[in-house]
């Protein structure tokens, strides 16, 4: 990791909207230079919380550390932080090479034409840099959008869903290299997306929210391999809901014993979050299930099998679809991955 | 069945150019009238009102009406910009809460008429003279009243038209302060609307009678009713050069509003590179 960026800490924040909690006691730390995304569903407050850490919303209590210095008071012109917006955010009527500029002219930055078009170089869009925001497509506007903020050399990059408004294969392209140049320049940079692909893609970690708070803050590995809370197996990732009993330190689900992602407060009747991928379907005449349906999605298939009174689905290579067709018997088998359990939390 | 349609079309055209023609004679016979009359002279009325020094010195109170009525547009418009365009910025990116009652304080000029609102100023006017004098410049404040709907409706649709909050929100994030944010990101975005606020302000400047009349102040509107009494050709004249010029302002209102921003003939957006 590029040890240019700095620390931030958001300490116990609050901040309410009428009689919504929007941020509840958040506690948020990002080392020096990593890239860390809140992910969360609608109105869990991960965009206030950039917000307020960009100096946009106040809060009603709690701190923001940057460096080790108290900017909750700081005003956001004063924070120094840079931010690429939802919305297209570059001034219409500034070229792309003068929107790259201003933060720079307005800092009294020397040579702020050079600066701003090594930067227009960084995002590849050193020849767009005569054209006007309306003559850009939507991924080339983001992308000077994203260099106007590192423009300025922020201590901190603040993205907010930055890449939501644009299509598919755009937003896959621009994720790539908003991390190459993050990793590049090194800026610590805090990254909000309800979007669970691009959080595990982009993030060294990721923090999954919900109700205000972080209620998992890990590794793109750990938060979808070992999920801390059933909410979090349940956003992250499609999980199917298998009624098991537990056993000890583990869970039996479909007669297989799985390990426990952590340990188990009630029981002994449980219900088991199991992921797709981590259930295999092969045919089998004298088997309990029966496919129910079967979906191709290029690489993978996602087939449904009705064991008894309960569904489970599965992911399966692309290939192997022909061989379950729907109605066929099938055996199906759990791999003995550690599973959370919901707890009904 | 296409000769049915055919006469249906011919009908239909037939009756769009009779619909035309009589309005068009509505509204360009009283103005043809009007040149006819002030013609009749050889054109030495249109010679004299070109001829500024010797109309000054012929018509003192119409020259005076002229100037006093240029200061009002001038005057007004630059008042009316500066309450109106960073009020109505502010309440977009800070109190949109407001937004529905500013509206509404500034349409309501439109419910009232003018003779209502001269008797409710003639007592304020009475302060205005006390402390500034009776000067017809002073009429300004009652214009500024006057043009608030046409003004507001105007910027607002300026405002409407981008993403206010976001690039205010932009500005400010790489080191903007307020100031700056209106003056350099907003503004320049809205100079249309803000050229429209402007020229609907100076047309209703220019063709306001009844309170400057029952103030007792002058401008050209005034001067032509008095002029009225003693020269018909030229006072017919002189609001038909009035005419024009608010014509001539409406036009290029709907010339700016129609135009494009500068280089959007370089490349439509769906031929624009994407090299996302």
């Amino acid at each position: 990791m590029n040890e240019s960026g700095v620390a931030v800490r958001l300490k116990d924040l609050h901040k309410t909207f009428g009689s919504t909690h929007a941020l509840d006691g958040l506690d948020l730390t990002l080392e020096p230079g990593e890239l860390i995304a809140l992910l969360g569903p609608s109105g869990c407050g991960k965009t206030t919380a950039l917000r307020v850490l960009a100096g946009l919303e106040d809060a009603d209590a709690g701190q923001v550390l940057v460096d080790g210095k108290d900017v909750t008071a700081l005003p956001a012109n004063r924070r120094d932080m840079g931010m690429v917006f939802q919305a297209y955010s570059l001034f219409p009527h500034l070229t792309a090479l003068a929107n790259v500029e201003f933060g720079l002219r307005l800092r009294g930055r020397p040579r702020p034409v050079g600066r701003a078009a090594e930067m227009l170089e960084l995002v590849g869009l050193a020849e767009f840099a005569g054209r006007y925001p309306h003559q850009l497509s939507g991924g080339q506007q983001q992308r000077v959008a994203l260099a106007r903020a590192l423009a300025i050399r922020p201590q901190v990059l603040l993205l907010d869903e930055p890449l939501s408004a644009l299509d598919a294969k755009v937003r896959v392209q621009l994720r790539d290299e908003i991390k190459r140049i993050q990793t590049e320049v090194g800026t610590t940079t805090l990254f909000v997306t309800h979007d669970q692909e691009e959080a595990l893609a982009m993030a060294d970690r990721v923090g999954v929210m919900r109700a205000g708070r972080i209620e998992q803050l890990a590794s793109p590995a750990d938060v979808y391999q070992k999920p801390a809370t059933a909410f979090v197996a349940d956003f992250v990732g499609l999980s199917n809901r298998l009624p098991g009993r537990l056993e000890g330190d583990g869970v039996t689900v479909l007669g297989t014993r799985l390990p426990l992602v952590s340990p188990a407060g009630a029981g002994p009747d449980v219900t088991a979050l199991v992921r797709p991928e981590s259930v295999d379907v092969r045919p089998d005449s004298d088997g309990p299930g029966r496919v129910l349906a079967a979906s191709f999605l290029g690489p993978t298939s996602r087939v449904t099998v009705e064991v008894g009174d309960q569904l489970v689905v599965a992911q399966v290579t692309g290939g192997r679809l022909a061989e379950l067709p729907v109605g066929a018997p099938v055996r199906v088998e759990i791999r003995p991955v550690p599973v959370a359990l919901d707890t009904g939390a | 069945m296409a000769g049915l349609r055919a006469r249906r079309a011919r009908r239909q055209r037939a009756f769009r150019w009779a619909v035309l023609l009589v309005l068009g004679v509505f509204f360009l016979l009283p103005l043809v009238a009007m040149v006819e009359f002030t013609t009749r002279d050889g054109g030495g009325t249109w010679r004299l009102l070109a001829d500024w020094p010797r109309l000054s010195e012929t018509y003192p109170d119409l020259s005076a009406g002229v100037v006093a009525s240029l200061g009002q547009a001038a005057l007004t418009s630059l008042l009316m910009l500066v309450l109106l365009v960073p009020t109505a910025i502010w309440v977009r990116i800070r109190l949109p809460w407001l937004r529905r009652f500013v509206e509404f304080i500034c349409l309501l000029p439109l419910t009232i008429p003018a003779i209502v609102l001269v008797v409710g100023l003639a007592p304020v006017y009475a302060w205005v003279t006390y402390f500034l004098g009776g000067s017809s410049l002073t009429l300004t404040f009652a214009y500024t009243i006057l043009v608030l709907p046409y003004a507001y409706r105007a910027i607002d649709a300026g405002l409407s038209a981008i993403d206010v909050r976001t690039l205010a929100e932009a500005a400010r994030s790489l080191g903007a302060g307020w100031a700056t944010v209106m003056w350099r990101v907003v503004l320049p975005n809205i100079r249309s609307a803000v050229l429209s606020a402007a020229f609907l302000t100076v047309a209703l400047v220019l063709g306001e009678f009844t309170i400057a009349s029952l103030l007792n102040r002058t401008n050209v509107q005034v001067a032509i009713n008095f002029l009225g009494k003693s020269s018909a050709t030229m006072s017919v004249a002189v609001s038909l050069a009035a005419l024009l010029l608010a014509f001539v302002l409406l036009l290029l209102l709907s010339l700016l509003g129609g135009r494009r921003r500068d280089g959007s003939e370089v490349a439509p957006l769906s031929t624009a590179k994407e090299s996302a």
